[in-house]
């Protein structure tokens, strides 16, 4: 056990340290920009107050290194600095009320994890299931009928499902809305009907991945010479799945399901566009579009981390279903 | 009869189309007989075992015949009742135990599945019984060694678990499908008595299927011979040892008695085309040869012989320059050579030539025969254009492979024994003084591995090679070595010329490799047994040393 | 409530399935005697028979629905009888494409024809009408692509039927500035496919010649090159690319380089990440074969290795990624596009016609053909990746050596 305990403290300080590494890459990208990039951001029509107020907010006149660690240490301690959007509104509006960054993104990312959860929610069974079926039943019409759908699937741009679906389920046969316009106080089934398109349209991207994959990791697995052995001894097609795959393929599918939880998050991004979903996808987007560098960086960090996150689960999970591991010699 | 094989015929499918396995074999066990099925790779003995059992693997179909077990049609047998059979009635034991054990479960767990699911024992009973078997077969701390996961059990001991596990229902019959094929001779020798005591002691009929005469003759009661899924000859043990009637199977029994005259002793005093001195050697931090030293003269062979693990390929390693070792030289016709071979000259390289255990992977699959062969000449002679195609066809010549035929194939347009002469070609075309043959022979058939020997013999005796012959198969040392030397742990254990090495008195470890070795003849295992004792075979008996 | 009550009638179908598939397997049985297709059967296989008859029942009648007298109802199936009409087309013509290959050319191709199944020859297909087109755009497109046509009034409707706002002249309608949707379209093969092309081929010989250096020299090279490697691909590949556009943005003011080139160099370099673990791991996999030993102690070069020897066994599986990453590439181009920060106008590319135009899509209820336009742009993204993929899913299922 000791072994194993090694092994996962191993993999998690790995995940620090390459989190640590990305804030880097992060900090340094951003710092990239030419000359005094306050008014090059800002662009012409800025108000010397606000470039000076950004300039001040970023710290530059202090040298790199400094500003690192201050808004990394910011970044641990929640405060992930003002958005300049809001600078920018203040200045010229005179300023009312304090809206920081982490005030816009926390609401956000609440509702993107909801988002996520539901999806995953309806995936992960689907998915496991389909693609468990497709490798018992493999080269029948039902495996490749599986098989053509879920390449199509996954070779569709997110934004191609979503209007699918928009027109099937929204336009011509109104049952669910097309705008998820969520806000505080509304109750779960209300929050959930209005969750429910962008929901199905990650649903449909990542089932496929997922299901692929299964199919992938059982039909691997049923080649193996145990399996052969148990069919061999006489064992019912239900014992050989549940009691000499299942305890093998339990590592894969996890790796799977883990993978593509973290597809979700750079899927958000484009199905939360096009639902006009309050998200945290969608504040990246708009802040990428008008260069509000604070919520960028922020909002990288937390898509970086979610993603490392995720990836590590996944290690850390297979490590512990490994019976090689498990029980060392 | 037990079974009985009427006519069967089986395909197997590849590229969307389906060619023949097995050619209408007929088949009849009677109950608690061995029945030996021997052939070469792609006669399809395992398919015809697998058969035996009303199983076919994925890409392989019946097209025509009758299967029949105990009167029961297993062709047209219901799934439920032919899973009724299967592990209670029939049994099987495949090649690769370490594959073959779910990783996910106890050994003991495995063990039991099926008298509990067939509804013959309870669980308690069967673990019991269970226990009962590995102590049969000799496994150590029986009580306890199912209690642990499969990769936790060294192979030799998973193997007799197998057959334990293969025992738990006593069946009426098991199928060996190669048992002891992955494993080293003092391991298999083991598990071969293991096997044959409780076989004989339940009155279990079994098909043993492996390529190996010498194991079969050990095993079988009768023996059946295929090729390319046509049955050449059926008879009983003794008889096909003694007098087998087919052409094909006196060629086989045949390949044992290749050996080569014994060569003057070499003259005192004379420079070693290589000698390795004091070579220690180390992958990271874990060391792997030590001290090891030994002298090739001009035109011999010197067998490098020990189990896996023992170092014989590192040696090579050491010598190629690969892994240059940590202490000791390496000097070639006198002259050290640099450890490390990004350092040595042309000219040194050119002398060290290698030949390749995998035909497969020592040729790139996507160059030519013809270019394959040429780089070596163009690279270290400078020749080109018709001088160098001249030099190509000569050395086509002399590996009996016609340039016409073969210049612009590529390597997966050739058999096996073709694509290892190929490698043999691409070391001669460097001109070498000495060549490493590693494990060239142990990849291929009985007959195509004989040939490649008699090629290498008639080259040393041309051009006066000196080889190192690095093997673990006593039968190949015995037909090309003029000298051996034996490996275990990294270390020499001893050395000397052929002769002495085959006579007595040999170190401890020489000697049990030497009789670990199956002989044609089928009361080897028996006087071996009676001779050493049951406890003086085997892993028992290495860790004695 | 609609959204309550369909739940309950799928519910309700499905449970209606799940007695019939019983039935099916019960009566089956009956009839045939026990025949071993019917005894050895699984329900779940039952189930899936009658779950597949009840789909193409459904397909048939919608079909019929889409051919409806009644505007309401044709209106209402009108997708899916395209759909079901463009799926059969689409077979057939593989059908007859393969039936072509298999005829004409040389030994090798009728070969590779004759085993080759229907997706793919549908993926070849599309692939080469596609390529037709972005070779021939300026040809075969009726107007420009920037060109603001005169006198000719803005977001005219697809169709070409005045009563609902289109015009003969322009049978996908204008966009917003009025300009002609279908030439767009088409200059949308050259400019979206070409410009993934050039990035695909970029990453690839970025991440392909530092794979097989490090696969082949190993060492600090190898560790070096794999650590940040794995860095770069802890960042979610679309939000990096987001980020970097952010800061692409300002030095394209700055500098004056159209943003689109800053575009092609940051998807390449983030892709060439995923290409370099390919390559790399691909030729690590050959470098331990024998041959490369005999080539080593043979004294032979770097470039011998690398050129002569590992290159040639390693575009089979190169190539297969290729069809990979180009598709990946091609949808994230497509996706940053419909952001609005990938390529810009005013070229013609699908992911911003697609955003452009999304509006359209509310009319379907009454004038289906008016909205086909931004599903037409994202179908020709699709369309293409799943061509590739098809394709690519060949390759792969035929180079592994999977005898299914």
């Amino acid at each position: 056990m000791d072994n194993v305990l090694s092994i996962i403290l191993q993999r998690l300080a790995l995940g620090l340290l390459t989190l640590l590494i990305v804030s880097v890459v992060i900090f340094t990208a951003v710092n990239l920009l030419p000359g005094d990039f306050a008014e090059s951001i800002l662009g012409q029509g800025a108000t010397p107050e606000a470039v000076k107020s950004i300039r001040e907010d970023l710290g530059l006149d202090q040298g790199p290194v400094t500003r690192y660690l201050s808004w990394l240490s910011g970044m641990l301690t929640g405060d992930l600095g003002t958005s300049f959007a809001q600078l920018m509104f203040q200045t010229n509006m005179g300023g009312a009320g304090d809206v920081t960054v982490v005030d816009q993104i926390a609401p956000r990312l609440s509702n993107t994890l909801f988002l996520a959860g539901v999806t995953a929610m309806i995936a992960v069974p689907i998915a496991v299931t389909l693609g468990v079926l497709a490798a018992l039943y493999r080269n029948t019409v039902f495996d490749r009928a599986a098989n053509v759908m879920t390449l199509s699937s996954i070779s569709s741009p997110e934004f191609f499902m979503a209007y699918i679906l928009i027109l099937v389920l929204a336009v011509l046969n109104p049952i669910l809305p097309s705008l998820s316009n969520i806000y505080d106080g509304m109750s779960f089934s209300e929050r959930l009907e209005k969750t429910l398109l962008p929901a199905l349209t990650l649903t449909l991207v990542v089932t496929a991945h997922m299901m692929r994959m299964t199919r992938a990791a059982i039909i691997n697995l049923l080649a193996s010479p145990y399996i052969e052995m148990a069919r061999l001894k006489g064992m019912s097609p239900m014992r050989v799945i549940v009691k000499h795959a299942l305890p093998n393929a339990l590592a894969p599918i996890i790796n799977v399901i883990a993978l593509n939880l973290a597809y979700l998050v750079t899927g958000v991004v484009v199905v939360e566009v096009v639902f006009v979903y309050p998200g945290i996808g969608q504040l990246f987007v708009d802040s990428v579009k008008i260069r509000d560098i604070p919520v960028v960086q922020a909002c990288c960090l937390i898509f970086a981390a979610a993603y490392i996150l995720l990836n590590l689960t996944a290690d850390v999970l297979s490590i512990l279903s490994n019976p090689r591991l498990r029980h060392p010699k | 009869m037990l079974v009985t094989i009427r006519d069967l015929w089986l395909e197997g499918r590849s590229d969307e189309t389906w060619n023949p396995i097995i050619n209408g074999v007929d088949l009849d066990l009677k109950k608690g007989e061995v029945l030996g099925l021997i052939g070469e790779s792609g006669a399809g003995k395992s398919t015809l075992g697998l058969a035996a059992m009303g199983y076919c693997r994925d890409g392989v179909r019946i097209s025509k015949g009758s299967v029949s077990f105990d009167g029961i049609d297993l062709l047209t047998a219901s799934a439920a009742v032919k899973r009724g059979l299967l592990g209670k009635r029939i049994a099987y034991v495949a090649q690769s135990a370490a594959a073959s054990f779910n990783p996910a479960h106890k050994i003991i767990e495995q063990h039991i599945e099926a008298p509990t699911q067939h509804g013959i024992m309870s669980r308690a009973d069967s673990e019991q019984d269970g226990m009962a078997l590995y102590q049969k077969l000799r496994l150590p701390d029986p009580d306890n060694i199912g209690f642990r996961y499969p990769h936790q059990v060294s192979g030799g001991q998973l193997q007799r678990a197998m057959t334990a596990m293969a025992m738990s229902c006593r069946p009426d019959l098991i199928i060996f499908d190669e048992p002891t094929t992955a494993l080293d001779v003092t391991t298999q020798i083991e598990v071969l008595a293991a096997i044959r005591e409780i076989v004989e002691e339940y009155n279990t009929a079994a098909i043993y299927i492996t390529h190996d005469l010498a194991v079969v003759a050990q095993m079988a009661d009768r023996i059946k011979v295929l090729l390319k899924g046509d049955e050449v000859e059926t008879a009983d043990t003794r008889t096909m040892l003694s007098a087998p009637t087919q052409e094909y199977t006196k060629s086989l029994w045949a390949v044992r008695s290749f050996e080569r005259p014994l060569k003057a002793p070499v003259v005192a005093g004379a420079v070693p085309v290589v000698a390795v001195k004091g070579v220690d050697a180390a992958y990271g931090k874990v060391p792997v040869l030590h001290d090891v030293s030994f002298d090739i003269h001009e035109g011999r062979t010197v067998a490098v012989v020990g189990e896996s693990g023992s170092g014989k390929s590192t040696t090579a390693r050491c010598i190629t320059g690969l892994l240059p070792p940590k202490a000791g030289e390496i000097s070639f016709g006198g002259e050290v050579m640099p450890a490390d071979y990004r350092k040595r000259t042309k000219d040194q390289l050119r002398q060290v030539q290698m030949i390749y255990q995998m035909a497969d992977t020592a040729l790139n699959p996507r160059v030519t025969v013809g270019n394959i062969i040429s780089r070596p000449v163009q690279f270290y002679s400078g020749l080109t254009g018709g001088a160098l195609r001249k030099r190509v066809d000569e050395l086509m010549e002399q590996i009996e492979l016609p340039a016409a035929d073969y210049y612009n194939r590529l390597p997966s347009e050739l058999s096996g024994g073709q694509k290892q002469r190929i490698g043999i070609a691409r070391a001669l075309a460097a001109e070498p003084k000495f060549i490493i043959c590693d494990e060239v022979t142990s990849a291929l058939d009985q007959l195509v591995a004989e040939g490649i020997l008699r090629l290498l013999a008639r080259l040393q005796d041309e051009l006066s090679l000196s080889y190192m012959f690095i093997t673990h198969d006593l039968a190949t040392v015995r037909a090309i070595a003029d000298e051996v030397v034996v490996m275990k742990d990294g270390r020499v254990v001893e050395q000397g010329p052929k002769h002495d090495m085959f006579t007595p008195p040999h170190h401890a470890y020489t000697d049990l490799l030497l009789s670990s070795v199956p002989e044609m003849d089928p009361d080897w295992l028996t006087n071996l047994l009676a001779d050493r004792g049951v406890d003086n075979i085997g892993d028992a008996a290495v860790d004695k040393m | 409530m609609i959204f309550e009550s369909f739940i309950g009638n799928l519910a309700t179908l499905l449970i209606g399935i799940a007695v019939l598939g019983y039935v099916f397997r019960a009566v089956g049985q009956r009839v045939t005697q026990n025949a071993p297709f019917f005894r050895d059967m699984p329900y779940g296989v039952a189930f899936g028979y009658v779950l597949g008859l009840v789909i193409l029942i459904w397909l048939v009648w919608g079909f019929m629905q889409s051919r409806s007298e009644d505007p309401m109802i044709a209106n209402k199936f009108f997708f899916l009888g395209i759909a079901i009409q463009g799926f059969i087309g689409f077979a057939i013509a593989a059908w007859l494409f393969r039936l072509l290959g298999r005829a004409v050319g040389t030994a090798g191709s009728k070969k590779l024809f004759r085993s080759m199944p229907l997706t793919a020859s549908f993926g070849i297909l599309v692939i080469i009408i596609y390529i037709f087109l972005a070779v021939f755009a300026g040809a075969i497109a009726p107007y420009g692509q920037e060109e603001i046509l005169q006198g000719v009034a803005a977001n005219i409707a697809a169709g070409g039927d005045p009563a609902l706002g289109g015009h003969p002249d322009f049978p996908l309608g204008t966009d917003q500035i009025g300009r002609d949707i279908m030439s767009r379209l088409i200059y949308g093969a050259q400019n979206t496919v070409g410009i993934a092309f050039v990035t695909t081929v970029l990453a690839f010989l970025l991440g392909g010649t530092f794979g097989f250096l490090a696969a082949t020299l190993g060492g600090w090279l190898d560790q070096v090159l794999s650590r940040a490697v794995d860095v770069l691909m802890a960042i979610p590949s679309l939000i990096f690319a987001l980020l970097l556009m952010t800061i692409a943005s300002v030095w394209s003011a700055t500098l004056g380089i159209p943003l689109t080139i800053f575009m092609i160099v940051i998807i390449a370099v983030i892709d060439s990440t995923r290409v370099y673990r390919l390559a790399r791991a691909v030729g690590q996999n050959i470098v331990v074969m024998d041959y490369i030993e005999a080539a080593k102690l043979r004294g032979e070069g770097l470039g011998y290795l690398m050129f002569r020897e590992i290159l040639p066994n390693a575009t089979a599986p190169l190539l297969a990624e290729f069809g990979l990453r180009f598709c990946f590439v091609f949808l994230t181009i497509a996706s940053l596009s419909f952001l609005g920060v990938g390529i810009q106008p005013p070229l013609a590319d699908w992911g911003t016609m697609v955003r452009d135009l999304a509006g359209f899509i509310n009319y379907a209820g009454f004038a289906p053909t008016a909205s086909i336009t931004p599903l037409l742009a994202a179908g020709a993204i699709a369309l293409l990746t799943v061509a590739v993929n098809f394709v690519v899913d060949w390759m792969l299922h035929k180079s592994s050596g999977l005898k299914e």
